[in-house]
Parts: structure tokens; C-alpha cells; sequence
């Protein structure tokens, strides 16, 4: 392998930022903000009225709240709208304590329910958060409010981080990854390994053995789908399911998630990995108003 | 009467050669690929070493966790029976074994007798094997060799939060960012493991004397981590033989049995 190849970074998402044309902030009553600082991503949502306006999601740095920091000024970029304009500001996310403008903190997991609620509708019941360190079943009701959840933190199987690991491996892109793993003519046997590093000694096996990238692929995305059913079955899971988070934009997993499940997960019409900022925005939004009746 | 004993390991493959009870010679080559071939070659090596042939040996027992790609032996032994017998040859006072090898970790209880009595396996999570230091010596950009020693060296005790391999990577990674030292990555790496595998000897019971053997009993970083946390001594073969050959010398042993009756 050459160095620049080595050297190519496959896991690296695509970055990207949203300005909602037909909306304009200075029409706004309500402008409030949510910003979700997670482990690999931070999303920063504007809101005008309950409306996205803005956004934008970039990977984390080593600093959370310069992440916070550079995920709100990039949502910011060429509308005209600063930050003390604002109202609102929750900070929600693995690195939420450390939104230095957010006036208040609260559990990505609540966001992310009331996200799903407003990206796909009251009736969905279970939310997957599929994040970049952790995985989590949310159960809720029409208003997007928690009712029960499991979470995974402490393993990187059937997280986002275990998918960067195997674009790596396999040295194709993770945008592709979900679309070459369905790509094959018969579904191969899962990965056996749970663990991500002996899963990466498993596919360099299978790879010796002459199967193709997409074989591979096919085989770890479906044990990642086997891995959070299993997680979303001992919660209990009731129809309507969505899936939100990065993996949200894997069709090889979601499918092969939705297949064993046997429930459709509905296409979202918004990126998914900004639910839990959508959330976020929300619960500001829904702070002014109570400020407001106080006052 | 001469036998050999073969730990085919996921990292490496050893052999010890035994003459009645006496160790003749002992080898060791990477399992790579073909588990069987690196199992002919590493007998090969043992045998060339003291000028033998195949022909000298009376009987092979193969262990390991690749055990069943080896058809050239006469016969094959659980890790958890290999363990416990090549321990208890070393050290009769052995009650709990630890092997901690790249890949997976074991307990194995014994009687007075050395017979086993029960036994604990981790082999689903890198977390607490070999493997889990390999990793974290990449990201630190320290030879594997060099990590025990170093650990001892920290001032500082630091915090790991994350258990996973891959997510202790991102911290290690983070925690070289904020510049902390060296030293005290590699010493919180250590502890981090020993943790793990001290709350598996927990769950199956310590009882003393506890031995450590495996390839990362070679590790003074990880010996000195478990001593702390059990609050007593592992004893770690040392001057015999090498603490990753007790699995490949307890098949040996058995291989004897087999022969001797």
C-alpha cells in the first residue's frame, strides 16, 4: 500500500450545513437553538417558531466546547443571524455540559425521541438512536416524551465508531458503505464476532479467502443490525419504529435491521443525524414560552 | 519417552518437547494463517533445536484455540485442561490460574490434586486480552515490548473511562492530545485491563495460590496492575520456562499420561 493511500482517510462523513430559503429570522418570534456535541459529531439547529432554519453537522474535536462553538457558527454562515440574537440556546449530547452559550443541559435521549416525534410524526413509539460510541432504544409517546430506553455505551459494536473501523479496514468510503453492502447476491453469514477488534480479524479472514468487499460488508452490517435488534427486542419494541444518528443513513444496516424485525422504518425526509439537535431546539423553544408565561 | 505439546494460540503457536518430565526445548512462531502449517513448523523448530526427528517423538497433544486445524497430532486437550496441568506442575500450590493470552483470558479452579474444579472464559471482548495493549501501543506509537516497563515509571494515576478497545483508542488518542505523559497513559492502559480481568477472577472466586501465565504474564506493567488490585503476589513462571509455554507444556504433560499410563 502506498503512504497517501494509507493515509486516506475512509471513515471521514461527509460534513454538512442547511439554510431553509423561505424562512426568514427577522419574521421570527421564537428563535431558539439546539446543539448535540456528540463523541464523533456535533449538529447545531436553528429554529425559527418551531421551523428549522439552519443547521449544520461536523465531526467533534478534541475540544467540546470549541466543537459547540464551531458547529454554531458554521449553522450561523451567511444568514445574517447571530447568536445573541438567540433566545434559547439546550445543549443536549455526550459533551452537552460543555455548550459555554446553551443556558441549560438535557439528556440526548430525551432530544432524540422528540426529534424522531418531529421528523417523522406522533406516531412513532420506538426510536434507535444509532450514534458514533453508543446505541440506544427509546421507547415514547405521541408526544415524543421518554417512556422507557436501553442503552449501549460501553461497546463499540453497533456503534458508528465500529462501521468507521470497517470502512477503514476495507478502504471504501463510509458514505458507501450501506449501498455496496446490499450489493451482493446472497446474504452471507453474519460476522461471528461481537467485539470490533476480532471482528476486524474475522473480515481479514474472509478477505484472504477470496470474498469480495461487498460480501464483507454485507456480512458485518448484518451482524451490527443483529446486534441493536437484539437491543431493541429486550426493550420491547412497538410499531411505529424510526431510526435516527448517523447509521440512520446506512441503508445496508437499516435494511437489513427492518428485515429482521419485520417493520419498515420510514424514510426520513431530513438528515437523521440531526435529531437529537432537532430536540434540543425544541425543548429551547418550549423554555421561552414558559419563561414567558412566568413573566 | 519423549512427547510434544502444541498451543495453537490466535497470536502465536508453541511447542514444548518433554522427556519424561524434563523440558527439552520450546518454540514459538506466529499462527498466521494456516494454523497447521506454523504448528508443523513450530514443532519443526523444537525438534531441530535439539537434533531429533519426528520419528523420536511418541506422542503429540495439540491445545489452543485453533486446535481443530491441526490433524497431524495424536490427540487434542481443551486451553482449560492444558492450562490447569502445566501450572500445577510448576507451582503444586496453585489453586486459581489466570491465562491471559492476545485473545481471549481464562480462570481455571484447582483442587489440591490439581484436577479442575471449574472454570471462566472471556473470548467475546478484545477489552481484556492481549490485544487490548497491542492496540493501545499502536496508538501511542510505543513498541509492545517496552509497555510494562514504561507503566511502572508513571507518578500519576489517571482515569480510563472507556472499557472498549476501540473506544480506548479515541481516549488514548485524546489523552496524548492534551498532552498528558506517556507514562501514565500506559500505566491507566494497564490498570484498565487488570480491572477487567480481576472482576472475572471474581466471579468464578479467588483462591491461593493464584498463578498468571499466557503471553501477557510476560508484562511486569500487567503483573504489577493485578498485584495491586488482589493485594497479593501472582506467582508467574519465570526461570523454567516462559509464562506463555504453560498451555503447549501442560498438553505435553498429558501427551506423557497418555503414553505412560
Amino acid at each position: 500500500m502506498s503512504n497517501a493511500e494509507s493515509e486516506k482517510e475512509y471513515w471521514r462523513w461527509t460534513e454538512s450545513r442547511f439554510t431553509n430559503p423561505d424562512l426568514n429570522w427577522e419574521d421570527a418570534d421564537i428563535i431558539s437553538a439546539g446543539v448535540d456535541v456528540g463523541s464523533v459529531s456535533t449538529q447545531a439547529v436553528i429554529m425559527l417558531d418551531g421551523e428549522i432554519y439552519c443547521y449544520s453537522s461536523m465531526r467533534t474535536g478534541s475540544n467540546s466546547p470549541d466543537s459547540a462553538k464551531n458547529a454554531m457558527d458554521w449553522a450561523l454562515e451567511g444568514t445574517g443571524l447571530t447568536l445573541d440574537k438567540i433566545q434559547y440556546v439546550v445543549g443536549t449530547g455526550y459533551g452537552r455540559v460543555n455548550v459555554p452559550f446553551a443556558k441549560r443541559a438535557i439528556t440526548e435521549i430525551a432530544c432524540h425521541a422528540r426529534g424522531a416525534n418531529f421528523i417523522y410524526g406522533p406516531e412513532i413509539r420506538t426510536v434507535l438512536d444509532m450514534g458514533g460510541q453508543d446505541c440506544k432504544a427509546i421507547r415514547c409517546d405521541n408526544r415524543g416524551k421518554v417512556t422507557a430506553f436501553l442503552m449501549n455505551d460501553k461497546c463499540a459494536a453497533g456503534t458508528g465508531r465500529g462501521m468507521e473501523v470497517f470502512a477503514d479496514l476495507l478502504q471504501v468510503h463510509i458514505n458507501d458503505v450501506g449501498k455496496m453492502s446490499l450489493d451482493v447476491d446472497e446474504e452471507p453469514e453474519p460476522v461471528s464476532s461481537t467485539c470490533v477488534v476480532f471482528a476486524k480479524s474475522e473480515a481479514v479472514g474472509l478477505l484472504r479467502k477470496g470474498w469480495p468487499k461487498e460480501k464483507v460488508l454485507a456480512a458485518y452490517c448484518s451482524a451490527m443490525a443483529h446486534r441493536v435488534v437484539t437491543l431493541l427486542l429486550r426493550l420491547g419494541i412497538e410499531e411505529k419504529f424510526a431510526i435516527t444518528g448517523g447509521i440512520a443513513k446506512n441503508i445496508g444496516v437499516v435494511k437489513r435491521i427492518e428485515d429482521e424485525l419485520k417493520f419498515k422504518a420510514p424514510e426520513p425526509s431530513i438528515d437523521p443525524q440531526i435529531a437529537g439537535a432537532i430536540g434540543a431546539a425544541l425543548f429551547a423553544k418550549a423554555l421561552v414560552e414558559k419563561e414567558r408565561k412566568k413573566a | 519417552m519423549i512427547t510434544a505439546g502444541i498451543d495453537c494460540g490466535s497470536k502465536n503457536t508453541k511447542v514444548v518437547i518433554l522427556d519424561d518430565n524434563n523440558i527439552l526445548s520450546t518454540s514459538l512462531v506466529l499462527s498466521g494463517f494456516d494454523q497447521e502449517e506454523s504448528a508443523q513448523q513450530a514443532l519443526n523448530n523444537a525438534l531441530e533445536k535439539i537434533g531429533i526427528t519426528r520419528e523420536d517423538v511418541k506422542h503429540i497433544t495439540v491445545t489452543g484455540a485453533g486446535m481443530d486445524a491441526i490433524f497431524f497430532a495424536d490427540d487434542n486437550i481443551t486451553t482449560v485442561t492444558s492450562d490447569g496441568k502445566g501450572t500445577f506442575f510448576l507451582f503444586p500450590s496453585t489453586r486459581t490460574v489466570i491465562d491471559i493470552g492476545a485473545e481471549e483470558g481464562l480462570v481455571v479452579k484447582l483442587d489440591e490434586n490439581g484436577k479442575v474444579k471449574d472454570f471462566g472464559i472471556n473470548e467475546k471482548c478484545a477489552a481484556g486480552a492481549g490485544a487490548f495493549i497491542e492496540a493501545m501501543s499502536r496508538a501511542l506509537e510505543v513498541n509492545i515490548e517496552a509497555m510494562g516497563e514504561l507503566s511502572l515509571k508513571s507518578t500519576k494515576k489517571i482515569p480510563m473511562n472507556a472499557q472498549c478497545t476501540i473506544f480506548a483508542e479515541s481516549e488514548v488518542v485524546s489523552l496524548i492530545h492534551q498532552k498528558t505523559p506517556k507514562e501514565d497513559i500506559i500505566r491507566a492502559v494497564h490498570d484498565a485491563i487488570a480491572d477487567r480481568n480481576t472482576s472475572m477472577v471474581r466471579q468464578i472466586g479467588i483462591e491461593k495460590d493464584v498463578a498468571l501465565i499466557g503471553g501477557m504474564a510476560k508484562n511486569i506493567g500487567f503483573i504489577d496492575a493485578m498485584n495491586r488490585n488482589l493485594g497479593f503476589d501472582l506467582l508467574v513462571p519465570k526461570d523454567k520456562i516462559a509464562p506463555e509455554y504453560i498451555s503447549a507444556l501442560g498438553a505435553a504433560l498429558i501427551a506423557q499420561e497418555k503414553i505412560g499410563g
